[in-house]
C-alpha cells in the first residue's frame, strides 16, 4: 500500500531524455492503461449504456403515442409547469413540444444515472486501483504519473460521448428535431463528464474507494436536490407552459442540462458550464495528485486507540463500526430530502385546491381521500427506493468484506457464520427502519411547520414512510438469498430488482405495462397510505416473503465455501 | 488416535475444473511443530482453510483436535489460532483494536502477554491498519494469535513480509508455544524456517502429499555433496552406482553421493590419499527441488545452498 518516496522522481530522472518532454513523459503508458480499463469495463459500461438508452427509447415511444395532438401536449404542459411536485421531480417544463415532454419525463433520471455511472467508473480506475495496490504494481512499470487518471477520464469521456451520441440518435429516429436532439444528447454527456471530473477530485481527496464513491454520489444526489428545490420554487412564465427556475437550479449540473432547454428556446451556451466545471475539476485533480503519494489521501490519519473498547470486540461491534458511517450519511441525506418534501406541503395543497385540471388528473389515479394524501404517498415511495438502495449497499458490505479477505480472519475465530452474517443483516435492517422513520418524522415536522397542521397529518407522514418497510425488506431479502447461494450474482440480481421496481413504479403507468408485470415490484402491493386504507394483508405477505428470503440466504451462507 | 492434533486422509477439494487437493494425507502429532512445505499454488492454503471449516471438503477425512472442522467449527476455533499468509485488516481500525478484536472473538486475551508481544514485534498499536505495511499487518495477526493460549496454531506462510529480525522473534514465539505443549502446523516455502523449527514435515505438490517424515528421514532419501582433494587424481568412479554429477578437475573432485554408495566411495577415495574433504549434508533445498523433478547441477547448488 505505501509508496516508496522518491521512486517516481528517480525513475523520471533516469528515463531516456530523447525527444520526450515533461508532460509527455508523465503520460507514458496512457494508451495501454486505457485499453486495460476498457477491457475491464467491457461488460459494466455497455450494460449501463444499454439500460440508459433503453429507458430513454421506451419513454420516448410512449410519449409519442400518448401525446400526439397539440391539445394533449398543452394539457400535459400546463400540469407539468404548474404542479410543484411535478416540477421538483421532473424539472422545468419548457413549452408544449414533444421534445419538451421527453425532457421532463426522462432527463432528470437519466442525468442521475449517468452521473452515478461516471462517478463509479472514475473511482474504479483510480482510487480503487490504488487501494488494492494494483496501481503500485502498474506504476512501477514504464507508466507516467498522470497516465492512470488520464486513462480513467478518457474512458469515461468516451462512454459519455457514446451515450450522448446514441441518445441523440434515439431522439432523431423517434421523430424529434435534429437540433434539439443533438443538444439533448450533448447535455446528457455534459452531465456525465462534469460528474466524472468531480469524481476525479474525490478520488484524490479520499483514501478509500468507498469514500470517493460516497463523495461523488452525494454530489450527484445533491445536484438533483438543488435543481428540485430551484424548479419547485421557480416561477411560471407568461406562456403558462414554461417554468423560470430559481437560482438553486443553476448550481447543479443536472439543472444545467434541463436549463439548456434543447426543445424550447435553446441555450447552447449552457454547454460551456459543463466544459468549465469539467476543466476546473480535472485540473484540480491533477494538482492534487502532484501533492500526494500513491495510495495516500489528502487528509492525514490520526493515531487511534491502542486497545479496543468493549463495544468493538463482538461480531455486532465490528459490524457497527463498518456500517455506522454509511448509515449516518444515508440517514442525513434522506432526512434532508424528507424535510424538503414535507416543506413544500403548503404549495402542494394550494396548488391542488386551485387547479381543477390537476385535481381531476391526480384524483383519477386512486379513489383516495384528499389529494394531499396522494402527494404524501407518492413522494414517500420515491424515498423508499432510496432507502432500499441503502439497504442493498449495507447488505453487500458483507460480500465486499468477504472478497477483501476480512471475513476469513473473523470466521477463523469462535464466531459462527450465522452470527457474523446476522450482525451485518441486523444492522442493515435496523438502519432501514431508522431511516424510514427519520424520513417520515422529518417530512412530518417540516410539513407541520409550514402548514401548522400537527397530529394526524404528522402521523400520516410517518406511517406513509414506515408502510414501505416490508417492500424494502423484500429487496434486501433477494440480495441475501442470492448472496448466500450464488454470491457472484448477488449484486446484479438485487440491484436489477431495485431498478426494475423503480421502472415499474415510475414508468409502469406511462409504459402501460400489464398488471402481471406491475405485480413483480413489491412496491406495487404497498397500500398508498394515507390515501388508501392501511390494509395489513399485503404487508404481512411481503414481510413473510422477506423473512423466507433471508432464511434461504442464511442457509446458503452456512453451506457454501467462503470466497477468499 | 488421540495422539494426532490433525488427521487428514484422502482429502479432495476441487474448485470447478481445478483440483486443489487430490487425495491428500497429513498426520500432525500433538505437541509437534509440523512443517508444511510446497511451492505457491500447491494447495497449502486450501488445506488450512478446509481445516478451518472455511471451505467444505469434497471427499475424504479431516479431523482437527478430535472434531469435524466443518461441523464443529466454532468450538474448535476457540482452541486454535490462525495466521493467514496475506493478512487483510480493517483500514480504519488501529492495529491494537484489530489485535483485541481477533483475540477476544477467539476467547480470552492475556493482556500482559499481548503487550509483551506488541513490544517484541515492535508494533505501533495506535496506527490505523490502512497505513500498515504488509509486514506490520502480519505482525498484527501474529500478536493476536500468540497472545491467546490455544492448543493448535495454524500458520499459513506467517513470515512473508517480516524482516529477518522479526523472523527470529517469530521463531521464538513458535518455540515457546511448543514448550507450552501446543501443536503448530507451519506452512511455508521458506526452507530455512522449516529446517530451523519443524520436528517433522510434509511436502505437498499439486495437491498431493509427496513425502512425509522427520528431517533426518527425508535427508536419508537424498544425496550428500562432497568436494575432495586427493594426492593423486581419482580414477575408477565410473564403476560405482549412486554417484552423480562427478566433476574431476586435476586432483579436485566434486560429486553427489547417494547414502548406499557412501561406503564404496570412501574406500575408493582412501586409495587416492585424501588431502582435504568437504562434505555437506543434503539441504532441504535439494530435497525440495528433487520432489519437483529438477535435478540440480553443482553450480546451482552453490547458488541455492543454505
Amino acid at each position: 500500500m505505501s509508496a516508496v518516496p522518491g521512486t517516481e522522481h528517480r525513475r523520471a530522472s533516469t528515463a531516456p531524455p530523447a525527444r520526450s518532454h515533461g508532460p509527455v513523459r508523465e503520460l507514458t503508458g496512457t494508451r495501454r492503461l486505457l485499453r486495460l480499463a476498457g477491457r475491464r469495463d467491457r461488460t459494466v459500461l455497455p450494460v449501463w449504456s444499454v439500460a440508459l438508452l433503453g429507458l430513454l427509447a421506451a419513454t420516448v415511444a410512449s410519449i409519442v403515442s400518448l401525446y400526439a395532438t397539440e391539445a394533449e401536449r398543452t394539457q400535459y404542459a400546463v400540469v407539468a409547469a404548474t404542479n410543484v411536485v411535478a416540477r421538483a421531480f421532473d424539472g422545468p417544463m419548457s413549452g408544449t413540444s414533444l421534445g419538451a415532454i421527453v425532457m421532463t419525463e426522462s432527463f432528470g433520471i437519466l442525468a442521475l444515472l449517468i452521473g452515478i455511472m461516471s462517478v463509479q467508473a472514475v473511482v474504479r480506475h483510480t482510487r480503487a486501483e490504488e487501494e488494492t495496490g494494483r496501481a503500485e504494481l502498474v506504476g512501477s512499470a514504464v507508466v507516467g504519473r498522470d497516465a492512470r487518471l488520464v486513462a480513467a477520464l478518457l474512458l469515461v469521456l468516451a462512454a459519455n460521448l457514446g451515450v450522448g451520441a446514441a441518445a441523440t440518435l434515439v431522439l432523431i429516429v423517434s421523430g424529434l428535431p435534429v437540433g434539439g436532439s443533438v443538444l439533448a444528447g450533448a447535455a446528457l454527456a455534459g452531465v456525465g463528464v462534469s460528474f466524472a471530473g468531480i469524481a476525479a477530485v474525490a478520488a484524490q481527496v479520499s483514501e478509500t474507494a468507498r469514500g470517493a464513491n460516497a463523495i461523488g454520489i452525494v454530489v450527484v444526489g445533491l445536484s438533483f436536490l438543488l435543481r428540485a428545490v430551484g424548479d419547485a420554487f421557480g416561477s411560471l412564465a407568461e406562456t403558462g407552459v414554461e417554468v423560470i427556475s430559481a437560482w438553486p437550479s443553476w448550481l447543479s449540473p443536472i439543472g444545467w442540462g434541463q436549463q439548456l432547454r434543447p426543445f424550447g428556446e435553446a441555450r447552447p451556451w449552457v454547454l460551456l458550464l459543463f466544459a468549465g466545471v469539467s476543466v476546473v475539476s480535472i485540473l484540480t485533480a491533477f494538482t492534487l495528485t502532484r501533492h500526494r503519494d500513491v495510495g495516500a489521501g489528502m487528509v492525514p490519519l490520526r493515531a487511534g486507540p491502542a486497545r479496543a473498547s468493549r463495544w468493538l470486540t463482538s461480531p455486532a461491534g465490528i459490524a457497527w463500526r463498518l456500517h455506522r458511517g454509511t448509515m449516518l450519511g444515508w440517514a442525513t441525506g434522506l432526512a434532508v430530502m424528507g424535510a424538503a418534501i414535507g416543506g413544500i406541503s403548503n404549495e402542494v395543497e394550494e396548488l391542488l385546491q386551485t387547479s381543477d385540471d390537476l385535481a381531476a388528473l391526480i384524483g383519477a389515479m386512486a379513489d383516495g381521500d384528499t389529494l394531499v394524501d396522494l402527494y404524501i404517498a407518492f413522494a414517500l415511495v420515491l424515498l423508499a427506493y432510496a432507502t432500499a438502495a441503502f439497504l442493498l449497499q449495507a447488505l453487500f458490505r458483507v460480500r465486499s468484506e468477504e472478497l477483501d479477505g476480512r471475513v476469513e480472519p473473523l470466521l477463523a475465530t469462535a464466531v459462527s457464520r450465522v452470527r457474523l452474517l446476522g450482525a451485518h443483516v441486523g444492522w442493515a435492517v435496523a438502519g432501514t427502519v431508522v431511516i424510514l422513520l427519520v424520513i417520515g418524522v422529518a417530512a412530518g415536522v417540516t410539513s407541520g411547520l409550514v402548514t401548522a397542521e400537527w397530529g394526524a397529518r404528522t402521523a400520516d407522514w410517518v406511517l406513509a414512510s414506515l408502510v414501505q418497510l416490508p417492500a424494502v425488506l423484500v429487496l434486501g431479502g433477494i440480495a441475501v438469498a442470492v448472496m448466500g447461494w450464488l454470491p457472484r450474482l448477488g449484486v446484479p440480481v438485487a440491484w436489477g430488482a431495485l431498478i426494475g421496481s423503480l421502472v415499474i413504479g415510475q414508468f409502469g403507468g406511462l409504459l402501460e405495462l400489464p398488471q402481471a408485470v406491475m405485480n413483480l415490484s413489491p412496491f406495487t402491493h404497498v397500500p398508498a397510505v394515507p390515501a388508501e386504507v392501511l390494509d395489513p394483508v399485503p404487508l404481512l405477505v411481503l414481510l413473510g416473503l422477506a423473512a423466507a428470503l433471508y432464511a434461504i440466504g442464511f442457509l446458503g451462507w452456512r453451506r457454501r465455501d467462503l470466497q477468499c | 488416535m488421540t495422539d494426532s492434533a490433525i488427521q487428514v486422509a484422502a482429502l479432495t477439494k476441487t474448485f470447478g475444473p481445478v483440483t486443489a487437493l487430490d487425495a491428500f494425507d497429513l498426520d500432525v502429532a500433538v505437541g509437534e511443530v509440523h512443517g508444511f512445505l510446497g511451492p505457491n499454488g500447491a494447495g497449502k492454503s486450501t488445506l488450512i482453510r478446509v481445516l478451518l471449516g472455511l471451505l467444505r471438503k469434497d471427499h475424504g477425512e479431516a479431523v482437527v483436535l478430535g472434531g469435524d472442522p466443518w461441523r464443529d467449527a466454532v468450538a474448535l476455533h476457540a482452541r486454535l489460532a490462525y495466521v493467514p499468509g496475506d493478512v487483510h485488516l480493517w483500514p480504519n481500525l488501529t492495529g491494537g483494536e484489530a489485535i483485541d478484536l481477533l483475540g477476544e472473538l477467539r476467547g480470552r486475551v492475556d493482556r500482559r502477554r499481548r503487550d509483551d508481544l506488541v513490544e517484541r514485534f515492535q508494533l505501533d498499536p495506535t496506527k490505523r491498519c490502512g497505513t500498515y505495511s504488509k509486514g506490520n499487518r502480519q505482525k498484527v495477526a501474529l500478536v493476536a494469535a500468540f497472545a491467546s493460549e490455544v492448543e493448535l496454531y495454524l500458520l499459513d506462510e506467517p513470515t512473508s513480509g517480516l524482516d529477518p529480525l522479526m523472523d527470529s522473534v517469530f521463531r521464538g514465539c513458535v518455540q515457546e508455544a511448543r514448550r507450552g505443549g501446543a501443536t503448530v502446523l507451519l506452512s511455508s516455502h521458506v526452507l530455512a524456517e522449516v529446517e530451523a523449527l519443524a520436528d517433522r514435515l510434509t511436502i505437498i505438490r499439486e495437491g498431493r502429499a509427496v513425502q512425509s517424515g522427520t528431517l533426518a528421514e527425508l535427508r536419508h532419501l537424498t544425496r550428500t555433496s562432497i568436494t575432495v582433494t586427493t594426492a593423486r587424481p581419482v580414477s575408477g568412479l565410473e564403476g560405482l552406482d549412486g554417484v552423480h554429477h562427478a566433476e574431476l578437475d586435476g586432483t579436485e573432485l566434486r560429486m553427489e553421493v547417494e547414502p548406499e554408495a557412501m561406503p564404496s566411495v570412501q574406500r575408493l577415495l582412501a586409495d587416492h590419499d585424501v588431502l582435504s574433504m568437504i562434505s555437506s549434508p543434503p539441504t532441504l533445498q535439494q530435497l525440495f527441488l528433487r520432489h519437483y523433478g529438477q535435478e540440480l547441477t553443482p553450480d546451482e547448488l552453490a547458488e541455492t545452498g543454505p
